[in-house]
């Protein structure tokens, strides 16, 4: 296959970029996404350029380092698919496409197509830890955990922290991937009793971090390649309501705890 | 740790305000739509639904009060909305291409804003005065306010009858979204609730479409009897 790419090339954090096209030729339809832009970097290499720098790690689709926008749509057109697990078999020959990084006031870019999304890890911080007694090993079963938890915390726990929720998103909000991290913990009996302190203090981290305000369009689930519905965002929005009225977060504020 | 922002300044604060006032904003365009429907019953039953509100006096100032106060809650909310949403990318994409949002949810201020205007002009209408000036402050037989004359004689004029149909179609988007999303926004999971979020938005709106747009235009086409207007 031989393809135009329009990649965004950007020198360092806060300089501005541009587009920059590049003739590929010599595509195979079963390399992935990320195999064609190494022949894209082999290349410029070769012509002594400086390569095009992407995030990558896994390659098959869990440590949610890869990121790009491709065509307009993060994680590029296939449902439920990390770039770096999309084939060159979804495009056809002779097309053009767009690469641009994640773009959120959130997500500095550092370098071309890679961003810093340290601001999720800080959200994630802002949660805090469950409460468990360290020390000798707990009794199996001493906690029981209803099977209807369990599950809906796994699906909640499938969230890789890509942050294709918030490329994808008009408002660049990243309710989806903060929503996934509260029902993870919130949702089982060992995070409980942290849950009103735990959703309080991760909202306010998000909105500390600069994302946007959630306005319900659910182009994050559209492009979140493990599927976390949107159902989360009700919860958490829910519980949110309920923490923030709640008497005992008044009066943890006032002793300034929380 | 410090508290930057009053929970209810923060994103899920603004938009629960905004869905609150939403939702109150639309319990009252039913209400109104279900008075306004009674053109349809005669000019009798009409000026005396009229003179019902008229004669509660003190209680009607409250309730004017009480929705340019959620009126003004809903748009301010927007705004700041708007503002964070604008802030949180400040780049934009060179290719964006929506894969499920609608262009109703896309256009929320714009419908909004819309809606708004018409709100300023529908007062100046049919309330003050201002609009159409020679068709309002009659009295029928009984000496209350022709309200039935004004309307009828008011819509008469295709361009005023325009301006009220466009305006209700831009109503039907922002609440074909606008209600779905309120219910996301205030954490409604219930399976059995879940049609809230779904198709509900677009019916309540058809509803409020089909009852609003349906007075001035059968009022256009001459199919409400005028009487004395
Ligand atoms: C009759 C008047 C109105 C009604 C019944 C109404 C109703 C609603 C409802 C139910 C929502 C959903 C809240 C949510 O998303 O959670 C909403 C959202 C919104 N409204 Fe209104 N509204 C009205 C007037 C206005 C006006 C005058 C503006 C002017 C700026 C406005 C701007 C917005 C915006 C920007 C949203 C957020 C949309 C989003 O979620 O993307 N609305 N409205
Ligand atoms: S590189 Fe690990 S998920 Fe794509």
């Amino acid at each position: 296959m031989n393809l135009t790419l329009h990649v965004w090339r950007q020198e360092g954090p806060g300089v501005p970029g541009r587009m920059e096209r590049h003739e590929v030729a010599g595509v195979s339809p079963d390399m992935s996404f990320l195999e064609m832009m190494d022949l894209v970097n082999e290349r410029l290499v070769r012509e002594g350029k400086e390569p095009v720098a992407f995030e990558h790690d896994c390659r098959e689709g869990i440590c949610g380092c890869c990121s790009m926008v491709v065509n307009g749509a993060a994680h590029g057109p296939k449902k439920a698919t990390t770039v770096c697990q999309l084939h060159m078999r979804t495009f056809k020959d002779g097309d053009t496409i767009t690469v641009e990084p994640w773009r959120a006031a959130a997500f500095p870019v550092v370098r071309d197509l890679v961003v810093d999304r340290s601001a999720l890890d800080r959200v994630i911080a802002a949660g805090g830890f469950v409460s468990v007694n360290t020390g000798s090993a707990p009794d199996g079963n001493a906690i029981p955990v209803p099977k209807e938890a369990a599950d809906v915390s796994m699906d909640a726990a499938a969230c890789i922290g890509c942050g294709a929720c918030v490329a994808a998103c008009p408002n660049a909000s990243a309710m989806l991937f903060t929503a996934a991290k509260v029902a993870h913990l919130n949702r089982l009996p060992q995070g409980v009793p942290e849950a009103a302190r735990r959703v309080r203090a991760m909202v306010e981290q998000m909105d500390a971090e600069g994302f946007g305000a959630c306005t319900n369009h659910y182009e994050c689930m559209e492009a979140c390649p493990k599927e976390i519905p949107v159902r989360f965002i009700a919860e958490m929005n829910r519980a949110w309501t309920k923490a923030s009225l709640s008497a005992e977060s008044a009066a943890a504020d006032k002793a300034g705890f929380g | 740790m410090s508290r930057k922002r009053p929970p209810l300044l923060s994103t899920i604060g603004t938009k629960t305000t905004m869905a609150v006032t939403g939702l109150l904003l639309l319990g009252f365009v039913l209400v109104h739509m279900l008075g306004n429907l009674q053109v349809y019953a005669g000019r009798e039953k009409l000026n005396a639904y009229a003179k019902l509100l008229q004669d509660a006096g003190g209680v009607l100032w409250v309730a004017r009060g009480g929705l340019l106060a959620v009126f003004v809650l809903h748009v301010v909310s927007a705004f700041r909305v708007a503002a964070m949403n604008k802030a949180a990318r400040p780049v934009p994409y060179v290719s964006a291409v929506p894969q499920v949002t609608s262009t109703a949810a896309r256009t929320m201020l714009l419908s909004g804003l819309v809606v708004a205007a018409f709100v300023v002009y529908h007062v100046l209408h049919f309330t003050l005065g201002v609009v159409d000036a020679g068709n309002h402050g009659h009295l029928d037989a009984k000496g209350r306010h022709d309200v039935y004359g004004m309307v009828v004689a008011g819509f008469r004029q295709w361009p005023i009858a325009l301006s009220y149909v466009v305006a209700q179609v831009l109503l039907f988007f922002h609440l074909a979204h606008g209600v779905s999303s309120a219910f996301q926004t205030l954490g409604v999971t219930h399976p059995r609730l879940a049609f809230l979020k779904g198709r509900f938005g677009t019916v309540v709106a058809g509803v409020v479409l089909v009852g609003n747009v349906s007075i001035p235009l059968t009022i256009l086409l001459g199919l409400v009897p005028c009487g004395a207007c």
